[in-house]
């Protein structure tokens, strides 16, 4: 016998088009879990670093529920843990948005509210025209509209506060703006009406940041300089290292419980 | 006990009843004032055979970590009964909502210091205009601290007239 290790098994992620036993769409559930996973590794990043008390408390539970959503969305596809602890970066289907580090508060705020809309837009869709993620989303997005408006009154707080406040809300607002426009490209297996989910999320992110007294970013959401290939597996810089730190304690110890 | 082959017989529907009303027994294990059947998360029960039975159970939160320790307080009750193969099953639909806990559970969470969720009347999102009343001096003067507190069902809130902090179960 060899006294090398065993190779661990690495999950397979089916092809797009690809049914899982359950009938549910593999692409369009990876998609959704790894958004939700991603971001809650990110928010739980904040754990011990957040501004007060109170919002270290939200951001832990934010997280939470979006880890609660992911733990649904992987195990359709399959082995949960496997799914988010053995893969390699190129094999996660999350957009480049969520992915994002948490930079300053300001940061934090603005891909939480660009992120959070969307998905109270997308899982509203998705409760009501059926199908097989009908039931998560009609409990996530009542969990949603909570995120939402945790991320929209600190729109307006910090747009709306000092000058201070102001000017680094606007900066993260324009930062992550060229990341919005992958929300809105097709996901095979996902039937949303992605044109009028985009019409949307664009009117209530405009009401908000103007309500803030901040500006709607000018740049490019979509074309050759956007940013965006999440979904095809093509991630930025820091998510390496994000994932690094996510996976070493159960590729350190496999199987390991508590 | 008569002869019931086909269907369930009399016997059967009584200790039917009688596992789900241990099941809804259980206390909830961050809200040990509430029992499961006062929160409304035993969505049902059914026996299989003399010793095996099927509960199920659905989260308040889709990633609420009491799920786990509420199944396997449910799971050892139904045992110390004579269940020998006890097999609860997570349901996500139709979504829990705050309206699915009973009047007794609302008045309990009242009496422990948190205000009790209000009840849905349009089908807004998030409901946060109407007051929220102080669970320990009654006064509708209140203010929110948080929207999140100590769990993802509560926020966090202060009273404006007695000045002291409370936990108000948010509406879901």
């Amino acid at each position: 016998m060899s006294a090398t290790p065993t190779a661990e098994p690495v999950p397979t992620v089916t092809s797009s088009t690809e049914l899982t036993a359950s009938g549910v769409p593999a692409a369009a559930a990876l998609a959704l879990g790894d958004d939700a996973l991603v971001l809650s590794h990110r928010l739980g990043e904040w754990a011990g670093h957040a501004p007060v008390l109170e919002e270290e408390v939200a951001l832990a539970n934010i997280a939470l529920d979006l880890l609660g959503q992911a733990r649904v969305l992987l195990s359709l596809v399959g082995d949960e843990d496997e799914l988010a602890f053995l893969r390699e970066e190129r094999s996660f289907r999350n957009l480049q948005l969520v992915e994002q580090p948490n930079g300053d508060f300001a940061h934090t705020i603005a891909r939480q509210f660009y992120f959070s809309v969307h998905q109270h837009l997308l899982y509203g869709q998705l409760a009501v025209t059926g199908g097989p993620f009908a039931g998560l989303a009609a409990k996530a997005v009542k969990e949603v509209a909570y995120h939402q408006d945790h991320a929209e009154h600190w729109i307006a707080r910090l747009g709306d506060g000092t000058a201070e406040s102001h000017e680094r809300m606007q900066r993260a607002c324009d930062a992550l703006w060229r990341f919005t426009g992958e929300m809105f490209e097709p996901v095979d297996g996902l039937e949303v009406d992605l044109m009028a989910l985009e019409a949307r999320w664009l009117e209530r992110v405009t009401a908000v940041l103007e309500r803030a007294t901040l500006t709607v970013p000018s740049g490019a959401r979509t074309g050759a300089w956007s940013a965006g290939a999440g979904r095809q597996g093509l991630h930025t810089e820091s998510f390496g290292r994000m994932l690094a730190e996510m996976q070493h304690l159960h590729r350190s110890h496999p199987g390991a419980s508590w | 006990m008569v002869t019931g082959t086909a269907g369930k017989t009399g016997a059967d529907t009584a200790l039917e009843a009688e596992l789900r009303r241990l099941a809804g027994s259980v206390p909830d294990p961050e809200l040990p004032v509430l029992t499961l059947e006062d929160l409304g998360v035993v969505r049902g029960v059914r026996l299989l055979g003399p010793t095996s039975v099927e509960v199920d159970l659905t989260p308040t939160y889709t990633g609420c970590p009491a799920i786990e320790a509420m199944t396997s307080d449910i799971e050892q009750v139904l045992r110390e009964h004579g269940m020998t193969q006890v097999s609860v099953f997570k349901v996500l639909s139709p979504a829990w909502s705050t309206d699915d806990i009973s009047a007794e559970g609302r008045r309990k969470l009242d009496e422990f210091g948190i205000a009790p969720p209000r009840p849905h009347t349009a089908d807004g999102p998030v409901p946060l205009t109407l007051s929220v009343r102080c669970p320990h001096c009654g006064s509708t003067d209140t203010e929110l601290l948080s929207r999140f507190s100590s769990t993802a069902c509560k926020a966090l809130r202060r009273c404006v007239t007695c000045r002291e902090p409370f936990d108000h179960f948010k509406e879901l």
